[in-house]
């Protein structure tokens, strides 16, 4: 246990000591944080902030049919305007942030898990096990995400637990196969030999001495693959793949506004503006994580 | 190349004095040389380490010289059963450690612990310096409970000159020589009888080798500690040795007494090995007979026939390349391994 805690302290120590003297390595990116902070936000407290629900069910039929495709910017009730339907787009906004933050977590958590066990087992074991799993990863990483993804949701069906598996399934293989280079580097060092000679049993070389090792690259690689992963889900909504129709999803909303843009140019821009920022937010953070951890990830 | 039956170390035990605690015979380490992507086959054989025969007294310190992949530090693994030999035996107080199984091999391993040369290296960057002290003491159930792993913990860290209170810190807070010391004081938690110090003191500057070294000879007393040392440093090995051992491209060339050995080599390999070691004093280093070797040491891929040194050797004749010369005690306690020297006898 003292391992692990000493794995957070360092990692956490650097980039904490790097709050403290700001300018000094490497400012840190105060914008990109902030948006990230602004989604994690509306994705937890969606339902205290938003003015509306996102399905209208805070208003009769009537008061939204009265007030169906509202400009933004004209009043305080609907800042950012109103859909066909007299829904809300800040409202539905607010709310989409908390279905890519849900989906996305959880199909990265899955992701993760995946790709970080298999990629140490083929590290760490090598021969047939390695040329077994590095053969699935290259053939992951052939296809495009976004076929693969498709190809899974069209087969299983549209469903939130559908869109995770079709996420997971592909992002798996750039952690393990991250996870198995390092591994091959770390399991050659001394120590690991040491471990080895005084008996120590080859989970516990892996829990202990490989794994925190592996770590801090783990965490820059997926902090990269977040933006990647949202961007996936947003395009399988847009595709109609994903979430039912009328969910608040920010591809769907894209999706719901194409035949209007000339018309009701908010409908498609808001959420393809949140799209937007946040994945590069998310692309930015990696790459200042990267450049503070490990240097020498420079070129993924 | 010429099979020879278990060569001359069996009969060095039989007219060594003193109790042998490790016995290498006749040790062959060939790490194959594969080609072709999926069906991998053996092209060819480095032979890191071709039949070498040695002992070790229980506490001496045996010193092992020789250029960089001369197989020095293969020995040094073959030993410790990081490598599977190709062929030879290891005995360990009389137990054949080739032939133990994973199981018994974790119990020898209380016996025998290793000293690397990379303080670096050896470390977990991610562990505290307790926890890579006492790791050990854990997997060979050592202590009962978390004081008495505490205690030991910093009873090892006092003995290697370290203070207790650093168990908490992390290695890279640590100097090259104190990191040293961490990696002896982890060896030396299990109470190993035999510590095969690997260039334990090449990656460190001159003043801490000293210390390191003076700190080495320190816990052999102390612990009665058995040491095979391997190293290029020709003064640091006269300095901790009690015997030494000379290789060249797999083999031994020459055993003998330190001082023997540094005063009256008998080896062409020794003798050209020791004129290379500068002598801080320019009148006598110029003065000084060197023994110059042409030619690059050969491909341990495809070694010289016969004697392996011969394309090098001053004294070379034809037979040389015919003859694989076996260590032979040509004086009282001293080997070696060439034909032409005198006392080596009848080929």
């Amino acid at each position: 246990m003292a391992t692990a805690t000493g794995v957070a302290g360092s990692a956490l120590g650097r980039v904490s000591r790097l709050w403290r003297r700001p300018g000094r390595i490497r400012r840190i990116p105060v914008v990109p944080l902030s948006i990230v902070a602004l989604l994690l936000v509306c994705a937890i407290f969606a339902n205290i902030i938003s003015p509306h629900d996102p399905r209208g069910a805070d208003e009769t039929q009537r008061e939204r049919v009265l007030k169906t495709l509202v400009p933004p910017f004209q009043n305080w009730d609907n800042p950012l305007g109103t859909d066909r339907r007299g829904l809300d787009v800040l409202t539905r906004l607010i709310y989409g942030a908390r279905t890519s933050a849900v989906i996305s977590m959880i199909a990265l958590g899955f992701g993760v898990v995946a790709g970080t066990v298999l990629g140490l087992v083929a590290g760490f074991r090598g021969g047939w096990a390695d040329a077994i799993i590095m053969r699935l990863v290259d053939a992951a990483l052939a296809f495009p995400l976004i076929l693969v993804a498709m190809l899974i949701v069209v087969v299983l069906g549209p469903g939130i637990q559908n869109i995770i598996l079709a996420i997971a399934a592909t992002v798996w293989a750039r952690f393990a196969r991250q996870v198995r280079g390092e591994v091959l580097s770390i399991k050659e060092r001394d120590f690991v030999t040491l471990a080895r000679i005084a008996g120590v049993p080859d989970q516990t070389i892996i829990a202990r001495h490989i794994l925190p090792n592996v770590v801090n690259t783990l965490l820059i690689v997926v902090s990269l693959q977040i933006g990647n992963v949202i961007l996936t889900e947003a395009s399988l909504s847009f595709l109609g793949l994903g979430l039912p129709p009328g969910d608040p999803a920010w591809g769907i909303m894209v999706a719901e506004g194409r035949n209007f843009v000339i018309d009701a140019w908010w409908l498609s821009l808001f959420p393809g503006i949140a799209i937007t920022l946040v994945v590069l937010a998310f692309n930015f953070f990696g790459d200042w994580l990267r450049d503070t951890l490990d240097p020498k990830l420079r070129r993924l | 190349m010429t099979t020879m039956p278990a060569s001359q170390a069996q009969g060095q035990a039989g007219t060594a004095s003193g109790d042998i605690l490790l016995e290498v015979n006749n040790l062959k380490m060939y790490f194959p040389v594969t080609s072709g992507l999926i069906f991998q086959r053996a092209t060819g054989y480095v032979k890191a380490v071709d039949g070498i025969s040695f002992f070790v007294r229980r506490g001496e310190t045996l010193g092992l010289v020789g250029e960089s992949g001369c197989g020095k530090t293969t020995t040094g693994r073959c030993i410790l059963q990081l490598y599977k030999p190709t062929s030879g035996s290891i005995k360990f107080e009389g137990t054949e450690l080739t032939s133990l199984n994973t199981n018994q091999m974790r119990t020898m391993r209380r016996k025998m612990q290793v000293i690397f040369q990379d303080p670096y290296s050896s470390l977990n960057p991610r562990m505290t310096t307790g926890n890579i002290i006492g790791e050990p003491l854990i997997v060979h159930n050592m202590v009962s409970n978390k004081e008495e792993y505490k205690e030991r913990v910093g009873e090892l860290l006092r003995h290697v000159g370290l203070n207790p209170y650093m168990a908490d810190r992390f290695p890279h807070e640590f100097s090259g020589g104190q990191r040293q010391r961490i990696g002896v004081a982890r060896a030396l938690s299990v109470n190993p009888e035999f510590i095969v110090a690997d260039e334990p003191v090449s990656a460190l500057d001159v003043s801490i080798q000293a210390q390191i070294i003076n700190l080495m000879e320190e816990l052999q007393e102390k612990f009665s500690l058995t040491y095979l040392f391997i190293a290029h440093d020709l003064a640091v090995v006269r300095h901790i040795s009690d015997r030494v051992g000379v290789m060249y491209l797999g083999r031994l060339m020459e055993v003998s007494d330190r001082n023997e050995i540094y005063i009256n080599p008998i080896h062409p390999y020794t003798k050209a090995l020791l004129s290379a070691v500068p002598i801080p004093d320019p009148i006598a280093d110029a003065q000084r007979e060197r023994i110059l070797m042409t030619g690059e040491v050969p491909s341990p891929l495809n070694p010289p026939s016969g004697c392996v040194f011969h394309p090098r050797c001053p004294l070379a004749t034809e037979k040389c390349s015919q003859v694989v010369p076996q260590l032979r005690e040509v004086e009282n306690n001293h080997w070696a391994a060439c034909i032409n020297v005198p006392g080596y006898g009848e080929t």
